[in-house]
């Protein structure tokens, strides 16, 4: 279990993260997501010791991270973004540097060795120079290497970057394994592999929790995303009468163009092909012309963007007004 | 720390960098055994290491230049952070492996006082004093290149510090001739000396307000010294020059004198500069 509280950074003047806590429970994957420079990989390194916090504390299974760095150390096994790898070396001499590092010794070493090369796929690799590896091969070295010593809690920085479509897969199947005999955390900007890979999201935008739940749940609350555009002759009261008196229309907008007025509606329908056809229909009714209707289904990346972006700002507000987010 | 050794000494072995370090080492003294001790019969095999000991100006910065900026610039400091090591382990098991290999053409030149004895007269109490004083100048030497590799990740910019500061170093007592031993120059120095530190301590801090207390602190400290007895500062920075200068040190070993104060002020140095590589480690956390 990791307990973080209250974990500020400051790089100089930059805030990257602000006020940060949460509560991680054993066994499950979670995934900490954010667009880029939202202070994921910061909160890692930070969770892992490789970096030092401005203020707040961790606690890993109880041991105090900042106060005992060498007993908690000893429960995770961390990849960061970039793979640390010794590029002139050979994934077997890289993983016993690492397994001896981790205190592992004899027999066990070149056990667990065996297991995390069979868990990754290296077999025919274990012998070539990391330099000569593919950037997938290359990953798995570094899976490896965090998954020596049987880590309680194993901490990946986006583990699928860069890695083909049959690669992301595996790394993924991996990942759902690792869930069942370990606390797993990953994280990425992907939204979808959140939810192919986590039981619960961690949604972090500049450096605050803007959500922490579950995949499922997220998903209801980012639905009512897809919009529907409309050109029509209409007058701005008359689409205004006719839009209200609709069901599923969570908001609109209109713009007066030239010789038309442009409708943007937000919905949340579930069907949005039927939802077009019921606004059509409202529109002849009312013997309104419609020249064009565009139907656009919210990527999910998109619609999270839109939430980081909302909850970035809104973060900000309660980071200043010194209130602290409660979660779990 | 014994991990971080075997593999530190692994990957010396496996790049080649003992093999020609050795070979070097062993090539020089030997040259050095020939002119000496063969072409011009001298019985002194301390003459030998006196003629090495200008190779390790660049010996040694060429070995640990990449000792901890390599590991920066190829993001595994990432990795020795999150292992259950501490940044003592991590510099400790570097440095001896550095040591190590250091020591291994010493342990082959060590024999060639024992083959000269068997054709002459060799005094062997002086030979190996000096070589004793040679070892511990070379592990001063290398725990001053592992601090300035600690401050890079250019591997080519740590040996560019390294090799013109340990050739200071290595003239430092000629060139103290020609130093202005007044006691105004002296305090000027200093100033100068002061603002320095000033400066490596707020780099190593990313602070500028410590970087800024120092200075001042220092300069009104040297002032304030100046103003009340300004003899102080007379033949000083001279005198410093002669004290620091590791290499006339080991002179000292190859005129004969064995004085336990220069291995003291030789393994003084070593912890400084070991102390000063885990600080510079610890620091990198922080920004």
């Amino acid at each position: 279990m990791i307990t973080v509280e209250n974990l500020t950074k400051y790089y100089g003047p930059v805030k990257a993260v602000s006020d940060l806590s949460f509560t991680i429970e054993e066994g499950q994957v979670y995934g900490l997501l954010g667009p880029n420079g939202a202070g994921k990989s910061t909160t890692m390194n930070i969770m892992t010791g490789c970096l030092s916090p401005t203020s707040g504390s961790i606690h890993i299974n109880g041991i105090d991270l900042f106060e005992e760095p060498e007993k908690a150390k000893k429960l995770i096994g961390y990849l960061p973004e970039q793979p640390p790898l010794y590029m002139n070396e050979t994934p077997l001499e890289y993983l016993r540097f690492v397994g001896q590092a981790k205190g592992l010794k004899g027999a066990e070493l070149s056990g667990q060795i065996r297991d995390v090369i069979a868990q990754t796929g290296l077999e025919h690799m274990k012998n070539r120079l990391i330099s000569q590896l593919s950037k997938g091969y290359r990953q798995r070295v570094g899976i490896a290497q965090a998954l020596l010593g049987n880590p309680a809690i194993v901490i990946l920085d986006e583990p699928t970057v860069g890695l083909d479509p049959i690669q992301i897969v595996e790394i993924r199947t991996l990942i759902r394994d690792l869930g069942k005999t370990h606390t797993v955390i990953i994280s990425s900007h992907i939204l979808s592999e959140m939810q192919a890979v986590c039981d619960k999201v961690l949604i972090i935008s500049n450096g605050t929790l803007a959500a922490f739940d579950t995949p499922n749940h997220l998903e209801s609350i980012l639905s009512g995303s897809d919009e529907i555009t409309i050109r029509t002759l209409a007058s701005e009261e008359q689409a205004d009468a006719l839009l209200s008196s609709m069901q599923d229309v969570d908001s609109f907008e209109c713009t007066k163009e030239e010789d038309s007025l442009l409708l943007r509606i937000r919905t949340s329908a579930e069907d949005l092909r039927q939802f077009s056809c019921s606004l059509f229909f409202a529109f002849a009714k009312e013997q309104l012309p419609v020249f064009e209707l565009t139907a656009h289904k919210g990527s999910l990346e998109d619609v999270f963007m839109e939430l980081t972006e909302q909850t970035g700002t809104a973060g900000d507000e309660t980071a200043d007004s010194g209130e602290s987010e409660e979660i779990n | 720390m014994l991990a971080v050794l075997k593999h530190e000494l692994r990957g010396y072995f496996h790049s080649l960098v003992a093999y020609i370090y050795c070979a070097f080492m062993l090539i020089f003294i030997g040259i050095g055994a020939m002119l000496y001790n063969i072409q011009a019969s001298v019985a002194n095999f301390e003459y030998v290491l006196q003629f090495v000991s200008v190779g390790l100006v660049v010996i040694i910065p060429v070995l640990t230049m990449r000792i901890l900026a390599e590991e920066k610039r190829q993001k595994t400091d990432q990795l020795l952070y999150s292992l259950p090591l501490s940044s003592t382990d991590i510099i400790l098991g570097k440095y001896f492996a550095l040591l190590i290999i250091y020591l291994i053409p010493m342990v082959i030149a060590a024999f060639y006082p024992l083959i000269f004895s068997r054709f002459g007269d060799v005094y062997l109490k002086t030979s190996y004093g000096a070589l004793i004083g040679f070892i511990l100048l070379g592990a001063a030497l290398i725990a001053a290149g592992c601090f300035i590799s600690s401050l890079t990740e250019n591997q080519g910019f740590a040996a560019g510090i390294a090799i013109p500061l340990f050739l200071l170093n290595y003239f430092s007592v000629t060139l103290a001739e020609y130093i202005s031993a007044t006691s105004l120059g002296g305090a000027a120095a200093m100033l100068v000396l002061v603002f320095l530190a000033a400066f490596l301590a707020g780099h190593l801090t990313k602070s500028s307000a410590i970087r800024s207390c120092c200075a001042i602190g220092g300069w009104a400290v040297i002032l304030a010294a100046y103003v009340i007895n300004s003899s102080l500062f007379e033949n000083l920075l001279p005198n410093l020059m002669k004290k620091l200068s590791l290499f006339n040190r080991f002179n000292a070993f190859v005129n004969g004198v064995f004085d336990l104060t220069n291995v003291v002020f030789y393994l003084t140095v070593i912890i400084f500069f070991l102390f000063l590589c885990v600080q510079s480690l610890e620091k990198r956390r922080y920004n």
